[in-house]
């Protein structure tokens, strides 16, 4: 029996409807699947929140797909859950991932901020990639940069979620910023 | 429980949340996307396993990662990680990943593979 794969994982993340799963779907080997996690008893860290309100039964569902890459070599790609008090499952999708990937909607650029948060304040390496839904950029990259407070070592790019060469060439822009950073240690 | 017989994967009741025995942990600790596969003593002992188990040694006549086994048998990711980990224990599955204390990102070398086939693609 051969070996199994080694599977490496990158995370998608950003607001909500902002096209995670359209960007994983359009480079999946396979239909986006979904898994969920309770964060009931059985969520480890769940006293980190110090609130009553969160201890009651919640599901969260997360769309990811998978990208073979070669004989050896399985990507998983991970959307993020959208809101703030799923971030508790924030922490097991970036454990030992390749980085992350935050979608940006120029028409509503304040909803990645938590994404962006959270990835800096975890140390995590990640891209901003702006969603061109309409093909029509409505903000320079710059801008957004400017707008989003962004450090100048982080990469903007400008993607398409539907194409898949639009996501491929985002998914190399943060492995190759992955291995800046890397190299920088 | 830190150290489950493998005996326990034959006497959990199949119930949602009920199938790990209670548990949150299993000995093997797996992040959700450990690839597994069954291992003949696995395809030897299906049988006698309970319902979930069993699938989850079906399932894995081909490699899958803890995630899609969890979203292929709708079971909750921590029980499908619990349940994998036993497995793992018993020998029924074989894991590429040794161990969840992946807190260090891949290393040069792996990106550098990743990147060759991504630019593949």
């Amino acid at each position: 029996m051969s070996a199994n794969p080694i599977p490496v994982k990158i995370v998608v993340a950003g607001g909500f409807a902002v096209g995670k799963t359209t960007f994983v779907s359009a480079i999946s080997d396979i239909e986006p699947l979904t898994t969920e996690a309770a964060m009931t008893k059985v969520s480890e860290g769940i006293d980190d929140f110090g609130d009553a309100k969160t201890k009651k039964s919640t599901t969260v569902a997360m769309d990811f797909g998978r990208v073979g890459l070669s004989e050896e070599l399985v990507l998983y790609l991970f959307g993020t859950p959208g809101q703030d008090r799923f971030h508790f499952m924030w922490d097991e999708l970036v454990r030992g991932a390749i980085g992350a990937a935050v979608l940006v909607d120029t028409g509503r650029i304040d909803q990645c901020f938590p994404a962006i948060d959270y990835m800096e304040n975890a140390g995590v390496p990640f891209i901003v990639a702006i969603n061109a839904f309409d093909g029509m950029l409505r903000h320079h990259p710059e801008d957004v940069r400017e707008a989003l407070d962004l450090p100048r070592h982080v990469p903007v790019v400008v993607t398409d979620a539907r194409h898949r060469a639009a996501v491929r060439d985002t998914l190399v822009a943060l492995v190759r910023h992955a291995m800046t950073m890397a190299n920088a240690v | 429980m830190t150290n489950p017989e493998p005996d326990a994967l034959q006497g959990l009741r199949v119930r949602p949340y009920m199938v790990t025995g209670g548990r949150t942990r299993s000995a093997v600790e797996l992040p959700l996307e450990a690839i597994i596969r069954v291992t003949p003593e696995g395809q030897k002992a299906v049988d006698s396993l309970n319902l979930e188990p069993r699938q989850i040694v079906d399932l894995c006549h081909q490699p899958l990662s803890i995630a899609e086994v969890s979203a292929h048998l709708r079971l909750h990711l921590q029980v499908a990680k619990v349940l994998v980990g036993d497995l793992v224990h018993a020998g029924y599955l074989a894991t590429h990943t040794a161990s969840a204390d992946a807190t260090d990102r891949p290393d040069l070398q792996l990106l550098e593979r990743v990147l060759d086939g991504l630019q593949s693609l």
